[in-house]
């Protein structure tokens, strides 16, 4: 029972870096309806700027903040320059999907130009070895306070998203454009923010990553894609439904790692998520969608 | 442009004089090619004639179809090693070559299910998911990959009077010509109809009587065979092989074929081949620059040139056809 404890609870902490990536994509799929492939590779570029800042002796809070600003900064400028001009011309889901390819690929380039290919590791004030004991299970430092990055980022959201006039103006303009343009809202500001607010949580997501892995400029790739992952398995269009996908795709994965095979743990990730969509092809949360002919 | 007077005419391949004759040039250029250059251009030329292979049946699915895809490096791998394994058991160069194509397909079909369910950003989910599963089979399971040291494929024998490059270029050219040729007739028969009728609007097809089910599985398939295809001409020329190059960057690059290249069109395909093969090598001394090129020519192509390289060259032929006049 208490393997199992163990093994869930570490599951519960990768989950909860999972639940960052997710409501990221989540919060841009439902307000621009564009899949952002560039997620992971602008927490990339965000972390290796706080490894920069701290390698400078800046401090750690000073750090993370700049760094968030950096990554949120990419995102609106991604929005407002390259995706606002697509979209009016017309580009479709796939056009916009290899827009953020493209700026995916422009990030990988520029952070391994910079910062070169080697791993280097991440400055981090919270200990991975220094440990608590709750009864038979033993939790990391860093566990925790992972966990309480994902809780602090996903409350914040929730927040901002159901308690504050910003977050009205945003969930009037992913209901629809139009009529929120008539009502007056500026929409494109409102999507700008939200493009922002997304990577700021993927950059979050990062810089918790940063001391378990090796810094590299791939090191977002896998989180991101389970992040993805978890998105689709809780329905693109629900915020709670990326947070609890996220949390079942972690433990999910913990738990397959500790009683069947540590090999294909991800691959296993995978499948559950293949065969859950077969059986609700919108996801978990998600609204069923209709089709207009 | 030209006055069409009969049914005959508008068959006809080349429509002018000019025409034909271009076209034999064109033609005398590609045979006389490895003659000429000097055997590292041979091969890079080479390189692009089995990377079009691939381009193209990614872009029947992408660019006809419309189904997105990001689990190409699958079926490469799958047809790269199902090629490696039939090659050292002995089989034929042709034999072998089938096998790794119908493979490759079978795969296609089985990630073809959910695509009739599943639309858009799910079934990119699905595809890449497909991508990674195969890639962790293959590094996981040494029966399949041959272990670390990876798999050495027996070369092939050079055809009497020429060299072993040159050769495998004329292998590989005429074998580019047979699917060029076999897509040009996919496309323009009923199956490419009905791909296209997928792609811009599913319901409407399907009540003007395609079968949503059978095309789409046919298109999976086709694909993901012309992938495997390319997965094992690519295993050929290396003579050896490991999991670790089919990584889900392969699948980017393959993508960014298909765009730069043109959406939905064949000589686009291999216009995008060249691209994606040639740039690495024009930037060999910025290595690292080289994804910034892609990701920028992408945001470039995208914005300001829709329909791609192809596209380019369209335009390029009017204006010449038209001119003075425009």
């Amino acid at each position: 029972m208490d393997r199992f404890l163990q093994y869930a609870l570490t599951g519960v902490s990768a989950g909860s870096l999972y639940a960052l990536v997710a409501l990221g994509v989540v919060l841009i799929y439902r307000s621009t309806r564009v899949l952002n492939f560039a997620h992971g590779d602008i927490a990339t570029l965000a972390t290796f700027v706080s490894f920069s800042l701290l390698s400078r002796r800046y401090s750690f809070v000073a750090a993370v903040v700049l760094s968030l600003a950096v990554g949120a900064a990419v995102g609106i400028a991604f929005y407002l320059i390259v995706l606002v001009r697509a979209q009016r011309q017309g580009a479709n889901l796939l056009g916009m999907v290899i827009l953020t390819l493209g700026l995916a690929l422009i990030i990988q380039g520029v952070v391994v130009y910079t910062w070169g290919a080697e791993p280097v590791s991440l400055p981090f004030p919270i200990s991975d070895t220094k440990t608590y004991r709750f009864g038979g299970v033993v939790v990391s430092q860093l566990a925790l306070a992972t966990i309480a990055a994902g809780v602090a980022g996903s409350l914040c959201l929730y927040l901002l998203v159901q308690r504050t006039r910003v977050g009205l103006a945003m969930r009037a303009t992913s209901e629809n454009v139009m009529a929120a343009q008539t009502l007056g809202i500026p929409t494109r500001l409102v999507l700008g923010v939200a493009w922002g607010m997304a990577s700021a949580l993927g950059v979050v997501a990062g810089i918790f990553l940063a001391p378990a892995l090796l810094l590299d400029p791939f090191f977002m790739l896998d989180p991101f894609l389970k992040g993805f992952a978890a998105a689709v398995l809780g329905g693109l269009n629900s915020l709670p439904g990326a947070v609890v996908g996220a949390l079942i795709l972690g433990v999910a994965e913990s738990l397959t790692g500790a009683y069947l095979t540590i090999q294909f743990k991800n691959t296993l990730a995978f499948v559950i998520i293949i065969v859950v969509l077969l059986v609700r092809p919108e996801g978990l949360l998600g609204r069923e969608f209709k089709e207009r002919v | 442009m030209d006055l069409v007077e009969s049914y005959r005419e508008d068959l006809r391949f080349a429509r002018r004089p000019i025409a034909r004759a271009l076209l034999g040039l064109a033609l005398a250029a590609v045979v006389a090619f490895p003659w000429v250059a000097p055997e590292y251009a041979v091969f890079i030329a080479t390189l692009i004639a089995l990377y079009s292979i691939g381009v193209m049946g990614q872009n029947l699915l992408i660019g006809y179809t419309g189904q997105i895809s990001f689990g190409q490096a699958g079926f490469l791998a799958i047809g790269a090693f199902t090629f490696g394994h039939l090659r050292i058991w002995g089989m034929p160069f042709l034999i072998a070559l089938a096998g790794a194509g119908a493979a490759a397909a079978l795969a296609g079909l089985l990630v073809g299910f959910p695509s009739l369910r599943l639309k858009g950003p799910y079934l990119s989910i699905a595809t890449l998911g497909f991508g990674v599963a195969v890639y962790q089979a293959f590094v996981n399971w040494e029966v399949l990959s041959g272990g670390r040291s990876g798999l050495a494929i027996p070369k092939l024998k050079a055809l009497p009077g020429l060299s072993a490059t040159q050769s495998v270029y004329y292998v590989y050219v005429v074998l580019l010509a047979l699917f060029t040729l076999a897509t040009y007739n996919i496309i323009s028969s009923y199956v490419g109809r009905a791909f296209i009728a997928i792609r811009d609007a599913e319901i409407a097809a399907e009540v003007n009587g395609v079968n949503l089910t059978r095309y789409k599985l046919l298109a999976f398939a086709l694909s993901s065979f012309y992938t495997g295809v390319h997965g094992a001409l690519y295993a050929q020329i290396l003579g050896h092989i490991e999991p670790q190059s089919f990584n889900v960057l392969e699948s980017l690059t393959l993508f960014v074929a298909v765009i730069v290249g043109g959406i939905a069109s064949v000589e686009g395909s291999i216009l995008g081949a060249a691209f994606v093969l040639l740039v690495p090598k024009v930037f060999a001394d910025f290595r690292e620059m080289v994804p910034v090129v892609y990701g920028v020519t992408i945001l470039v192509v995208l914005i300001f040139e829709p329909l791609g390289l192809y596209g380019r060259w369209l335009k390029t032929r009017l204006y010449f056809q038209l001119w003075p006049f425009r």
